[in-house]
């Protein structure tokens, strides 16, 4: 039986510029978890069911277990792993941290990705858009609760920073 | 982030917790006398899982690492003749195969019952059994070896339903699933279990009112988001290492050394994080096995990673059972004799399966008094996957069974459900009618909460048609107070470590699979070492470095772990005191640890930081360390056959409201809010204890309404074939469907839990079920009895019912909270 073929792809991931050699049939997923090493990206079901796997394409939260890795070309990536600040968590991770929304933390990568990409649009969402906005994100441990309170407490710091920052100029 | 810090968020440029560094007080507890303990903290875990940095086992990646498949039965039932890998070893890329001739022992988590192999040996059970394993360079390859591996297999008939099952005479028409382990039995029976306590013929014959029902809990699965995963190491030493997402590292370390034939001794488990088990990974799975037989047989290192698919087909959950009730009641409610009996639908392998069917009638005796109880529980083998612990193990379905009869007996007598469960209760500091311990008892207390919280007394029966409140209570335990092979030896221990810079490492072998047992033992250790919470390191789940617990479940890990982290770091407390008494010449007692500061108490402006109060002590009586460990007592439970088994330290106290909206037209449930209270002893950290209550409430939740673990029959295509087996398929909640949950925390202080705390992981599941299921009645005045209510059951017991009907309020309403006479419990209270 023949090898796959094998092509060199160029993805820019969290600002980062890479250019493997992967499979032609592998995923985004795949190739960043097991080709680039990135394995913040989870892999809970590999069909687009779960989740685990979601990372921001062009400000987009999107599988990345169903995402064939040459459609990710060109695009913007960002997976859990970039969503922080040299030396300190994004808001909404220490969020989630103080507020108990990790506690396997196996569908947490997916869903900070789907929170970001929902305030990065919506910088006070009501709960009922969180939730819709988590609606692709399974999590099998919280009933969800916490992970509403942290995305709320992690929204209401991010309105402060920028606030603060309209005030310094 | 700006650098301007976050707006009440600890910024990462400042010490995580600076506010106990500095904190000059030794006791600012308001009130409570701790500085931790009892409050809001951060997890030890939960930044690296908040970044993507914690390295579950799919995560690990070895040099010259080869990747495993596992062929499995396409046949419910079958012989297997022969099989030919010779095709696959053939295959460029393919380094081995194993089948089950090169691991011929059985195994099973309980001593008793070892029914299976790593690999089929001579027979298959279930499709999805597994018959070989390969190894090959990578995933791909190793998919395309497992087509090239010949087997012929002679067909049996296969069994699915337990009826049958029962049925079975070992002839060729109706074989056996496993031979009977005793000529003339049936070898399909696991287990039975009959246990009568109290004169049960005659109270239920005296009694006034008898409820007789009929009921079915269709199996749910764990459904962890992270797939089983394993990698094992064969080294140059001989020794073998294998990483695996385990509950149970300590057990699967004894299994491996058992099957493998090698000294335990050359065996390393380590357990990474967890990325969610829920009872589904708390005993050795066939990829655990085959990693290590791979890895020896190839010297390379072996991953198998579990596809969904195979994580169904693993399955070990929740047993679909088939109960019968009788509940006998005295004009006034008062329980006097229930009657059960319990078929529970065990698939193709006994499991836990023998605690199973005990639990199916050992948990029900509590929170309320029955003079008199029977149970005839027996659990049967079908080709199905095997059923297990799923979280509330055994007693989830009884617990539905029972508070819907309960709910009914209220109705009966015109009752107040709530408060037919309030003259039933059975206080504090008492035994069962099955001769458990129960010692603190917040039962009455949670009923209050929910009442008060979910406004019961002007809403029950008085919302519109359509719309509903139920109410059900339970119990689960705090552990159980035997390991699953005998031993006198600690159930749980800690190991501490203290380094001259002030930092203590807790070795603890508990698995962290997110409840936050790792966090537990941080916050015990700073608490009473006086450390700040990040001078603490935590190394879990490592069998070559952390002493033995026995895992992650039955919910067993605060009680037991917390108690042995106490112990271990009073020991460590009092050398510390000790020294630093020595150099202020006052006595060890006037020395407090608190806040990263060692003061006199009766003067707390002299102090010294924590790191010099150490050096005090090392310089005194030499490297510090300690070690503590916790066992249970032996002396709360009957000496009758079996009367161990539901037998646990402490016992966690539940009561749930939940507020529905019925369709009539459709049968959809709308689930709108459910209120919980819980009594766990003592909320070590509140967020997670509500963590736990919430995590439990959904899953309650997701059963009674939308989860089924089926297969189908020959007339539905084929027998034996899962029905669902993708998250697609196989619906669990997700943001939408979840119910508003309201957590209330109660805290009975518990005399013998660490600081008074009990378990929350798992009670809080159990009377979710019946209280929508007695929702939906207050709704539509329709009985469901069979899980789950999903449209179609809802809509067809409707219509057999000849239509929703209206419901009068009970004639005899509820107590106002502190009114009725509570036994027990007086510190309880609602936090």
């Amino acid at each position: 039986m023949a090898k796959a073929t094998t092509y060199i792809v160029h993805l820019r991931v969290n600002g980062d510029d890479y250019a493997p050699g992967v499979p032609s049939h592998y995923t985004l997923l795949e190739t960043l978890r097991y080709v680039i090493g990135l394995t913040g990206s989870k892999q809970g079901c590999d069909k687009g069911d779960c989740g685990a796997c979601t990372v921001i394409l062009d400000g987009e939260p999107h599988l990345s277990c169903i995402t064939p890795v040459l459609e990710a070309e060109g695009r913007e990536i960002r997976t859990v792993e970039g969503l922080a600040g040299a030396g300190r968590p994004h808001p909404v991770q220490d969020a989630f941290d103080l507020n108990g929304a990790a506690q396997c933390g196996f569908c947490t990568p997916g869903i900070l990705c789907s929170a970001v990409a929902l305030l990065e649009r919506n910088d006070s969402p009501s709960r009922t858009e969180i939730r819709e906005a988590l609606a692709g994100n399974l999590c099998r441990c919280t009933g969800y609760t916490k992970i509403y309170d942290a995305v709320e407490s992690a929204a209401a710091v991010l309105r402060t920073e920028t606030g603060r920052v309209e005030t310094g100029e | 982030m700006s650098d301007s810090g976050g707006g009440g968020q600890a910024p990462a440029d400042l010490p995580l917790w600076a506010e106990t560094r500095d904190a000059p007080e030794p006791d600012s507890g308001g009130g409570s006398g701790f500085r931790l303990i009892g409050k809001p903290q951060r997890k030890v875990d939960g930044l690296a899982k908040a970044t993507g940095k914690a390295a579950y086992t799919d995560d690990i990646s070895l040099p010259g690492m080869l990747h495993g498949k596992i062929l499995r039965s396409p046949h419910p039932h079958a012989r297997i003749l022969s099989i030919d890998a010779s095709r696959a070893l053939a295959l460029e890329g393919v380094h081995a195969v194993i089948t089950g001739r090169d691991m011929p022992v059985r195994y099973g988590i309980i001593p008793w019952t070892p029914d299976e192999y790593p690999l089929c040996v001579e027979r298959v059970r279930y499709i999805g059994d597994g018959v070989a394993a390969v190894a090959a360079v990578d995933e791909d390859t190793a998919i395309r070896a497992l087509s090239r591996i010949r087997v012929d297999y002679q067909e049996l008939p296969a069994c699915l339903d337990p009826e049958e099952a029962l049925a079975a005479d070992g002839s060729e028409e109706r074989p056996f699933i496993h031979e009977p382990r005793r000529e003339g039995r049936n070898g399909n029976v696991t287990k039975r279990v009959e246990l009568s306590f109290g004169k049960v013929d005659g109270r239920m014959a005296g009694a006034e009112v008898v409820v007789e029902g009929e009921y079915f809990f269709e199996g749910t699965t764990h459904t962890p988001i992270e797939p089983h995963c394993a990698i094992g190491r064969y080294d140059e030493n001989g020794r073998l290492t294998v990483w695996s997402a385990t509950q149970v590292p300590h057990y699967l370390h004894r299994e491996l050394a058992s099957v493998l034939g090698l000294d335990p001794a050359t065996i390393r488990v380590v357990q990474p994080p967890v990325g969610g088990a829920f009872g589904g990974k708390s005993e050795p799975f066939d990829l655990e096995f085959c990693v290590a037989r791979l890895a020896m047989v190839t010297g390379r290192p072996v991953k198998i990673l579990y596809t969904r698919e195979e994580v169904f087909y693993a399955h070990r959950g929740r047993h679909p059972f088939h109960m019968k009730y009788r509940t006998g009641a005295d004009d006034e409610g008062r329980l006097q004799a229930v009657d059960a009996e319990v078929v529970l639908d065990g698939g193709a392998y006994a499991s836990f399966g023998l605690v199973t069917t005990y639990y199916a009638g050992q948990l029900l005796t509590a929170p309320y008094a029955m003079p008199a109880y029977r149970f005839d529980s027996t659990r049967v083998y079908t080709n199905k996957p095997a059923c297990g612990p799923k979280r509330g193990h055994g007693s989830v379905q009884p617990r539905f069974a029972f508070e819907v009869q309960l709910d009914k007996l209220a109705e009966r007598l015109g009752m107040d459900p709530i408060e037919l469960r309030r003259v039933n209760f059975m206080g504090s500091d008492t035994r069962t009618v099955n001769e458990l311990r129960v010692t603190s008892n917040g039962f009455l207390e949670c009923l209050d909460a929910v009442e008060k919280a979910s406004g019961w007394r002007e809403r029950f029966r008085r919302l519109p048609r359509g719309r509903g409140l139920g109410v059900a209570g339970s119990c689960y335990i705090s552990g159980t107070n035997y390991p699953v092979y005998p031993n006198e030896m600690p159930q749980s221990a800690i190991q501490l470590q203290v380094d001259r810079s002030g930092r203590v490492a807790v070795l603890s072998g508990a698995s962290e699979i997110g409840q936050g047992c790792d966090s537990m033992v941080a916050y015990i250790t700073a608490e009473e070492l006086g450390v700040p919470l990040e001078y603490v390191r935590v190394l879990a789940g490592d069998t070559d470095f952390t002493p033995v617990d026995l895992g992650a479940y039955s919910s067993r890990i605060t009680f037991m772990l917390g108690n042995a982290c106490i112990d271990a770091a009073r020991k460590l407390r009092r050398k510390v005191q000790e020294a630093v008494a020595g150099d202020w010449e006052c006595r060890p007692g006037e020395v407090q640890l608190a806040g990263g500061w060692a003061y006199y108490a009766p003067d707390t402006e002299r102090r010294m930081p924590i790191a010099q109060a150490f050096n005090l002590a090392e310089a005194r009586f030499g490297t510090l360390g300690a070690t503590g460990w916790y066992n249970t007592p032996r002396d709360n439970h009957g000496d009758y056959r079996g009367g161990t088994i539901g037998a646990s330290p402490a016992y966690s106290f539940t009561a749930h409201v939940a507020e529905v909206e019925v369709d009539v037209e459709t049968g959809v449930v709308d689930v709108a809010r459910i209120w919980v209270a819980h009594d766990c002893g003592r909320a070590l950290n509140p967020v997670l204890v509500e963590g736990q209550m919430e995590g439990s409430v959904y899953m309650g939740f997701a059963e009674a309404l939308m989860e089924e673990h089926i297969f189908k029959t020959a007339s539905q295509g084929r027998a034996g074939l899962h029905n669902a087996p993708s998250l697609l398929d196989y619906r669990i909640p997700t943001s939408l469907d979840t119910p508003e949950i309201e957590s209330l925390i109660v805290e009975s202080i518990d005399p013998e839990g660490p600081y008074g705390a009990k378990e929350a992981g798992e009670g809080p599941l159990h009377s979710s079920i019946p209280a929508i299921a007695n929702a939906i009645y207050d709704a539509t005045g329709v009985r469901m009895d069979r899980l789950p209510f999903s449209p179609p059951n809802v809509w067809k017991a409707i219509r057999d019912a000849g239509g929703p009907r209206s419901l009068k309020p009970p004639r005899r309403r509820a107590a106002a909270p502190g009114e009725s006479a509570h036994a027990g419990a007086a510190t309880a209270g609602v936090g």
